[in-house]
């Protein structure tokens, strides 16, 4: 059944017909409910955003036209069947909107949560064309997910007959997982290979409980061993096995999905000072290693000042962290103004509520220690925006012999990530940009080695949970034809 | 998990042991490192690859107790299992006929370098080894180490065993009587800067294994890094080896200081925990 005849279906016309456009469109908006910000500023684990109740969801849903030309689905780079989860929610049909999620996302109940929705589908939304507020589609894609997930009516994909074909997967990130998924649904034996000691990637070391509880991703990752796929953790390939050794070992293909890992710094005048750091060690000491549970072995340097420099959701991550970890200031520096920060809006409201200052137009030049190397201060440059940018942002430049001093004990460095060297070096023939990404063909996310596929941040640069998850699902359905035209 | 198959007691604070991974012990080569992480819970630390028996599939690791973390792994025995480790890690040592080679060890640095003199008298070098600590029970690896090296020379501080003197005593007699091409250093941070202050004054070439501290140990937290020439690296990936006379010795020294307030307060907490227990 293609889109047109599915929206044709009686159930769909029908509801669509129960109501006219404008009741539907006169709906305001859903607000989600979330934790109060003085109490979630002050603990470290609790999500936030607490989740649409079913009467929500249901009234939600019901604003959505369920379009004949759904714009929002082109805004999801994996074209997710929007209008239809959507009417499926707004007659209750919730475990049926699962499925309907599942059969284009592996991870719905992640990118509900994490997605730059307002970018993306919900920018594309008709009803932001009517000056309305978009429907909540990552909402409602979150409440599916969770209703299905807390239903314990889990729906295991079926997985094709095994036809012993092994397939090695790097990095068990969204991308690798999304690949590793679907591979064994169409009966190959995967063995997803993590160099750290947990499986998720960034969605376990980088994005915090507060946003994203790691029992979520959990659950899909025990999705993915119920359908018979391998995980071996502590295992770095290029440093523990090689490519090479996996190809005699009988590897039919690899999909490399080894992410973006490296933290980039600025190069200034007393960046390595005690109590700076790159956001990565900030929040693996925090998230991976759980640092700030007193359980731990692991270490985390209390700070009283925190500045957090950029302004992606990196940088929100570690200064809404630092803000929980008891800092009495947490402040973001970011060199061009609040309306050009990457980070998803929600994100930045949430700061804010919670206590963040935001010190735009601002740039680091210098730290500035005590006499045992622990960062006191931080002088800043005063920026304006000029003329805009190649990204079409407005970019910053200094007001000349303004500086500012700013009193710190912690500086979190969140200026960008650059992709994990590893693979690239030590995989002979395969083709890598001058940025150090991995270049594949689009169309296949094959690399210059025709076993080898790649895709996610490794490809990308620092990118989003999505679109490394569309690479993986392009990937797995590529390598399969691969394979059987190869063998 | 990874199984202890032995352990021995070098000295009452260090511990040597054979621990099974067949993948590391199959790829690794001198200078390279693994992270071990013991208990849930645990911090990932790391550790020098000693040496390594493919036939048994095994690694050894040499470590000292100095906080939480090595106390937690001393604290293990044959049979148990170490929850993470992962490598091997680090470049390996560049290795080829120098021609004479000091290898200048303290402490614990002993063991680390053993793997390192040992390819280096295989590349045909004539390796002299001077090994130094605080006191005799300290010295360890001794008898290990003179099936490599050409001449062991043993300083103590306290003159309890050996020649009473300093590490870079005995490196500046072995200078003061023949040429000398190349240095290597594990030790603590301190007194390597002392070997690199002492071979800068010669114009000896020397390679300091940096131990910094460290998270993942694979590049991607930058908690190792150091200033090298000017320019910031990471000691994991861009080490553990580097041209002595190039590393900024005080600001790492100053860096590996950070925590000490944190480390200490767990260090009470935990003999606390075992003195309640006793
Ligand atoms: C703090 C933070 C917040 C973010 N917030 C958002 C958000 O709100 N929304 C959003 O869409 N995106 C967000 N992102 C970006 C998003 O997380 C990434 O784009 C995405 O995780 C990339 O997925 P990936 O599978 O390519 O790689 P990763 O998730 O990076 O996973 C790669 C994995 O490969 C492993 N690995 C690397 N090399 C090897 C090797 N040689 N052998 C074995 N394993 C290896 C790594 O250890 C890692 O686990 C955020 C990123 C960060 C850091
Ligand atoms: C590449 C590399 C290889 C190493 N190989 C070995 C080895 O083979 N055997 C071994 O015993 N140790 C080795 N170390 C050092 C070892 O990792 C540390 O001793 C260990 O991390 C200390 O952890 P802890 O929790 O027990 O002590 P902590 O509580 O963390 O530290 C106690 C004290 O030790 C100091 N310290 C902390 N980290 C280090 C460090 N990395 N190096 C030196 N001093 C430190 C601190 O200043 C502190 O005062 C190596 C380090 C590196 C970087
Ligand atoms: S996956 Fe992301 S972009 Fe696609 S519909 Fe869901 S929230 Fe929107
Ligand atoms: S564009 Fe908006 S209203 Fe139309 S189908 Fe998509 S979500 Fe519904
Ligand atoms: S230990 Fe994290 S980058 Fe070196």
């Amino acid at each position: 059944m293609n889109f047109s005849e599915e929206r044709a279906q009686t159930w769909r016309a029908d509801l669509r017909s129960a109501k006219k456009a404008k009741e539907r469109t006169d709906i305001p908006r859903v607000h989600m409910p979330e934790l109060d910000p003085e109490y979630r500023s002050h603990t470290r684990v609790e999500e936030v955003n607490l989740g649409l109740t079913p009467g929500m969801a249901m009234r939600e849903a019901q604003r959505c036209l369920d379009c004949a030309n759904p714009t929002c689905m082109e805004g999801c780079p994996v074209g997710i069947y929007i209008p239809k989860f959507v009417k499926q929610i707004e007659i209750g049909d919730f475990l049926g909107a699962a499925k309907t999620l599942k059969e284009t996302s592996a991870l719905p109940a992640v990118c509900g949560r994490v997605c730059p929705q307002e970018k993306q589908c919900e920018a594309q939304c008709i009803h932001t064309k009517m000056k309305k507020e978009a429907v909540a589609i990552g909402h409602l894609e979150r409440f599916a997910a969770d209703f299905e997930r807390e239903s314990g009516n889990i729906s295991v994909p079926e997985v094709a007959a095994p036809n012993g074909i092994k397939i090695a997967v790097v990095g068990s990130g969204p991308a690798g997982l999304s690949f590793g998924g679907d591979m064994a649904k169409m009966g190959y034996a995967v063995t997803v290979f993590e160099a750290l000691h947990e499986i998720g990637g960034v969605l376990k070391y980088g994005i915090p409980e507060f946003r994203l509880p790691n029992a979520i991703v959990d659950v899909e990752i025990e999705n993915l061993r119920s359908m018979g796929v391998q995980f071996i953790t502590n295992c770095i390939i290029g440093k523990t096995i090689t490519i090479e050794e996996l190809k005699k070992e009988g590897f039919k293909g690899v999909f490399v999905a080894s992410g973006a890992g490296l933290p980039r710094f600025m190069n200034i005048k007393g960046e390595n000072l005690v109590g700076v750091m790159s956001s990565n060690e900030y929040l693996t000491r925090v998230n991976l290693m759980d640092a700030a549970n007193p359980e731990s072995d692991t270490p985390v340097l209390p700070g009283k000042n925190v500045a957090v420099i950029g302004g992606g959701n990196t940088a929100m991550d570690s200064v809404r962290t630092a803000r929980r970890l008891g800092a009495e200031r947490a402040m973001i520096v970011y060199r061009r103004s609040e309306e050009e920060m990457p980070a998803r809006i929600e994100e930045v409201k949430h700061a804010k509520e919670e206590g963040i200052e935001f010190m735009t137009l601002r740039n680091p030049v210098n730290y500035i220690g005590n006499e045992h190397g622990r960062v006191i201060h931080m002088v800043l440059q005063v920026m304006e925006l000029g003329e805009p940018d190649a990204s079409g942002r407005r970019s910053p430049v200094e007001v000349p012999g303004k500086t500012e001093l700013l009193e710190v004990d912690e500086v979190v460095v969140s200026v960008g990530v650059s992709p994990n060297p590893l693979i690239p070096q030590s995989v002979a023939g395969l083709e890598v940009t001058k940025w150090g990404t991995v270049v594949v063909n689009n169309d296949t996310m094959q690399t210059a080695i025709p076993m080898i596929f790649a895709g996610g941040d490794i490809v990308r640069g620092g990118a989003t949970v999505i679109l490394a998850m569309g690479d993986g699902r392009k990937a797995a359905a590529a390598m399969d034809e691969w394979i059987k035209a190869n063998n | 998990m990874n199984k202890i198959i032995s352990k021995e007691y070098f000295s009452a604070n260090v511990v040597k042991f054979e621990v099974e991974a067949p993948l590391i012990a199959k790829s690794r080569k001198a200078g390279h490192f693994v992270m071990v992480k013991v208990g849930e819970k645990g911090e990932r630390i790391p550790l020098t690859i000693a040496d390594a028996d493919l036939q048994k599939g095994t690694i050894t690791l040499v470590v000292q107790k100095m906080g939480v973390s090595s106390s937690k792994l001393c604290a293990l025995n044959a049979g148990d299992y170490i929850t993470d480790m992962v490598g091997p890690l680090g470049k390996a040592t560049h290795i080829e006929n120098f021609g004479t080679v000091v290898c200048a060890c303290g402490g614990v640095g002993t063991a680390p370098m053993l793997p390192i003199a040992a390819a280096l008298k295989k590349a045909g070098n004539k390796v002299i080894s001077v090994i130094a600590a605080r006191t005799r029970e300290l010295i360890i690896l001794e008898e290990q180490m003179r099936e490599y090296a050409d001449e062991v020379i043993v300083m103590t501080d306290d003159g309890s065993y050996g020649t009473k003197g300093l590490v870079t005593n005995g490196i500046e007699s072995v200078i003061n009587r023949e040429k000398v091409d190349l240095c290597v250093t594990i030790g603590p941070a301190i007194m390597m800067k002392f070997v690199s202050l002492l071979t800068k004054k010669y114009e000896i070439p020397t390679l300091a294994s940096l131990n910094t501290i460290m998270v993942d140990g694979t590049g991607m937290c930058g908690a190792c890094r150091v200033s090298v020439g000017g320019k910031t690296k990471f000691v994991c990936v861009d080490g553990p080896e580097f041209d002595a006379h190039q590393v900024d010795f005080d600001e790492m020294l100053m860096r590996l200081s950070g925590y000490k307030d944190i480390e200490r307060q767990e260090m009470e907490k935990m003999e606390c925990a075992s003195g309640a227990r006793e």
